[in-house]
């Protein structure tokens, strides 16, 4: 169930360094959970019984064997299978089960299709997974309106499916989009290819259902472009499910463009091709994707995909959208913005064939890299103007850690995705790619940027968040948890790091439950 | 109470105030509120600006007419259009940039570009008790930690003074078009507008006039673009009615920047209302509303109304799905009606909550947002 459904990519690539506890030193720094709760534990059986009063048997899971599919999301490094998963099929059973383990204290780990890179969806000993994979239904589809009603275990791609038929689309596109769930996007808040043009999850996101940890079952938003009050949409989007469960979900809905076609452009320089995305942006054009990749991600995908790439150290895949003649108009501005650039090549797409073949490289890269080593994904954004910096940076940290960086990302809004190659079987390798990783990503800080762009912090990048935020920003972000999951039950040991969150979390109320008990 | 002159000072106002404060940018949404006044206008500056990254990262109180010049010395803008209140509410003052993010104050363009929330970047800001926090920063793609950037905006200052905003702002389309379909009546007018915005074309303005019962599409894009999509859309509309070009360049700005500030309600008598709904429920709650005057935008999905001075819109409306805002009134009335619309008690519950949380003392502008509970200090 867990990471098999990218088997391509993510942390490790196909040979994923498969580590039986969640114990591994990560950066230097603390990746632990906390202790599972004892007093949870006892009552395991207890607990599973409540539950099983209020879903029907199959949507319980409790034996051993079974917990052991929900073991991990695509982090997949770190594994520890749950107490009990529960696979409810509409808001009234959240509810239920919600309020279950808010009487008994139990911690809940909400769950789409587990695809998260950060760990975002990893369990812990003591808790109970709430899936919501048998959430998958349209609820209702508006064209008059362009909003799209679903539950939120519907998949990403399956949404822009059920509109296809009249031409429309949702348009945050992750890579991950075959198997991710709309409720994973909306608490890691997603991106894609195309968000330079149709912006991220939080962009796209009109309303939600959600379930308080406490049971409540609370609307907010709706189809109306504006909901009311304090933006509470935009504060859910993006909470890695700590505030709620989000069970529904009202989406914007896009007509689908007349059409679109990239141009290839290749470099002799990094700094020349970022020099010429700045130039492109600055004239006007506004493409709906500029993809970036290096001379170690061209050839690698070139010699797996046979893409036909030109041998240079920068490559650009630039594109745009509108009718044959917009498009004509469009790349030949881009042409004349990039050939004063000196070009190694320029390819403009006249064809489909010609388009799916500049992208095919493109596509497969992570792919391509995945067959000849094992990697690790970061996920830092920078601004555009820092790129020259940053890559150069990149490159000199590489080689004083004697590690491989290839560097294939968003140009278009900064958004990097360095990929350490290393090599799991020789011991040490993984931690010394994780303390080059956490270098980088500090760095994209530093240049002014942040630690993800759109995977998350999840435990990844936990402790890292010290190197952004100050005590006082993250007791800000904590106060929100505060007031939506006064007991900390909700997914509790991830975003902040476990010695910030530690007053907060716990055994406190559990201890409170098991003194209400025996009085 | 001394203006401030930088973030610092801000903070020490703030943590040294001894009763409620009304945070005022550039005073032009004309809000009588309780305590002292604690102004931006000390606050102001453009410490970054990138156009080949399209970033901007501006002071609070940097008034937004310095941000639109020098943005368009760059053929860039603010895309979700802010509209400028003053006309319609009477009141004087500049604008500030900390004021439009703090109110999510978007333009026609929202319903392609994105409202305001949408290009909010980052934000530094002064909770109450004295901290300064920041939450974003100046890249596209942020999803570190909470996103309190888009709390912050259309808090209303209810949460804490921003102090400093980062912006994503775009290039400024070379040209535009505005087309009218003449002689519709609501329904048909939302539905035209339906069938625009459907379309691949992509419509940046979708307003309906309801005295002269017309609808008003905006194209906008490079020059060729426009031709060509203004061509397909009057095809594409032909078949629903007579299509006619009604502007280009200057003039067609002209007419959405009337309609952006709701220029046909200025100067004109009574109380007016921004009603949020889904825009095909238009027709069936505009007539509900008995105004004096009527204004559709976001393609019926924004009402404006002018109605007599106290009445009580939201009651005329009983059950619905969306929103009222009352934006301009007499003090009697806003006191009485509230300016936001009630919230569910769960929202409501949730709304106090974080309130509590960032300002404890329950100082910031008080009885703005938090009519309905009690207030905390
Ligand atoms: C090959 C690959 C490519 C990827 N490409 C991209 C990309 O291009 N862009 C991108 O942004 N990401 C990408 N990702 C990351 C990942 O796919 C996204 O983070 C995705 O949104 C996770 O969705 P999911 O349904 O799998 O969520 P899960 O992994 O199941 O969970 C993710 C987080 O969401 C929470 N959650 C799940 N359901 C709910 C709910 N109902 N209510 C509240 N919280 C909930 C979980 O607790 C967890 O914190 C990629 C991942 C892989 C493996």
């Amino acid at each position: 169930m867990c990471p098999a459904v990218w088997p391509c990519l993510g942390h490790g690539g196909l040979s994923n360094p498969v580590i039986g506890n969640i114990n591994l030193p990560k950066w230097g720094v603390n990746m632990d959970m906390p202790t599972p709760d004892a007093r949870v534990l006892a009552r395991k059986a207890r607990i599973v019984a409540c539950l099983q009063q209020v879903l029907p048997q199959d949507a319980v899971i409790h034996e051993v064997a079974e917990t052991r599919a929900y073991e991990c999301d695509a982090l997949t490094a770190y594994r520890c299978a749950p107490m009990a998963v529960v696979l409810p099929a509409c808001t009234q059973e959240v509810s239920e089960v919600l309020k279950i383990c808010h009487r008994e204290g139990v911690p809940v780990v909400p769950r789409g299709s587990g695809t998260s890179l950060a760990g975002g969806a990893l369990p812990t000993e003591d808790c109970v997974i709430l899936g919501v994979a048998r959430m998958n239904a349209v609820l209702e589809t508006d064209y008059d309106n362009r909003v799209i009603r679903v539950q939120s275990g519907r998949t990403n791609l399956s949404v822009t499916g059920a509109v296809e038929p009249e031409d429309f689309f949702y348009a945050p596109d992750p890579s991950s989009q075959l198997a991710c769930a709309i409720a994973g996007n909306i608490a890691m808040n997603s991106g894609g290819a195309h968000c330079l043009k149709y912006g991220v999850t939080t962009n796209n996101l009109l309303g939600v259902t959600m379930v308080l940890m406490d049971g409540t079952v609370i609307e907010i938003g709706g189809a109306h472009l504006d909901a009311g009050g304090l933006d509470l949409l935009g504060l859910i989007c993006g909470s890695e499910g700590q505030l709620g469960v989000v069970t529904e979900a009202t989406l914007r809905i896009l007509r689908k463009p007349e059409g679109a076609r990239p141009v290839l452009m290749g470099f002799d320089d990094p700094e020349v091709a970022g020099a010429c995305v700045s130039d492109i942006i600055r004239a006007g054009v506004l493409p709906v994707a500029i993809e970036f990749m290096d001379r170690l991600c061209i050839r690698t995908s070139d010699n797996f995909a046979n893409a036909g790439y030109p041998d240079c150290e920068a490559l650009l895949i630039v594109e745009v959208e509108g009718s044959e003649a917009e498009i004509d108009a469009q790349l030949a501005q881009i042409v004349d913005i990039a050939r004063r650039h000196d070009p190694v090549e320029l390819r403009e797409s006249r064809s489909p064939e010609e388009s799916a073949r500049i992208w095919l490289g493109r596509k497969s890269a992570f792919g391509a890299i995945g067959q000849i080593n094992d990697y690790m994904c970061l996920d830092g954004t920078i601004p555009v103007s820092e790129l020259p910096m940053v890559l150069r940076r990149i490159g000199e940290l590489g080689r004083e850690f004697g590690l491989q960086v290839g560097n294939v990302f968003h140009a278009g809004d900064g958004n990097m995705h360095p990929l350490i190659l290393f090599d799991a079987n020789l011991p040490g390798d993984l931690e010394k790619c994780e303390a080059l990783g956490a270098e980088i990503l500090k760095l994209c800080v530093d240049a002014g940027g942040c630690l993800t762009g759109e995977h998350g912090v999840g435990i990844e990048k936990r402790d890292l968040m010290w190197h952004q935020y100050t005590p006082a920003d993250l007791e800000a972000q904590m106060a929100v948890k505060d007031v939506f999951d006064p007991s900390w039950l909700l997914n509790p040991a991830k975003v902040f790091p476990l010695d910030a969150s530690e007053s907060r979390r716990g055994s406190k109320r559990a201890a409170e439950l098991v003194g209400d008990a025996r009085a | 109470m001394d203006i401030a002159q930088t973030e610092s000072e801000m903070a020490a106002c703030v943590a040294g105030a001894s009763g409620p404060v009304a945070i005022r940018g550039g005073g032009t949404r004309g809000l009588v509120l309780p305590g002292e006044v604690l102004t931006t206008s000390g606050l102001v500056g453009v410490q970054l600006y990138e156009p080949g990254a399209l970033t901007l990262v501006a002071s609070a109180g940097t008034p937004v007419a310095e941000i639109e010049t020098l943005l368009a010395a760059e053929n860039q803008q603010l895309a979700f259009e802010p509209m400028d209140h003053r006309a319609l509410l009477g009141t004087s003052g500049a604008p500030t940039i900390g004021g439009v993010v703090a109110a999510n104050v978007s333009g026609p363009r929202r319903i392609q570009a994105g409202a305001c929330r949408d290009f909010m970047l980052g934000v530094r800001y002064v909770d109450g008790t004295g901290a300064v926090i920041k939450n974003g920063g100046r890249v596209m793609k942020n999803v570190t930690g909470y996103d309190l950037v888009r709390l912050m905006g259309g808090s209303w200052g209810t949460l804490g003074v921003l102090t400093q905003v980062s912006l994503k702002v775009l290039p400024r389309p070379q040209a535009q078009a505005t087309l009218c379909v003449p002689d519709c009546d609501m329904a048909q007018a939302v539905k035209t507008m339906s069938v625009a915005l459907g379309s691949p074309f992509e419509i940046t303005g979708a307003a309906y006039v309801t005295d002269r019962a017309e609808v008003l599409l905006r194209i906008e894009g490079f020059s060729g673009s426009v031709a060509y999509r203004t061509g397909r859309l009057i095809d594409l509309l032909d078949r629903l009615g007579a299509v006619e070009l009604r502007a280009e360049g200057a003039a067609s700005g002209a007419i959405w920047k009337a309609i952006r500030d709701v220029e046909a309600f200025a100067g004109q008598p009574g109380d007016v209302w921004r009603v949020s709904i889904k825009p095909s429920d238009a027709p069936l709650i505009a007539p509900r509303l008995k105004a004096d005057a009527l204004l559709l935008d976001w393609g019926g999905g924004m009402i404006w109304a002018r109605v007599p001075a106290g009445t009580d819109l939201r009651a005329r409306i009983g059950q619905m799905s969306g929103h009222a805002t009352l934006v301009r009134a007499d003090p009697e009335t806003r006191a009485r009606l509230g300016m936001f619309h009630p919230q569910p008690a769960p929202l409501a519950t949730i709304s106090a909550g974080l309130r509590a949380r960032f300002d404890p003392r329950g100082i910031f502008n008080t009885g703005l947002m938090d009519r309905h509970q009690p207030l905390g200090v």
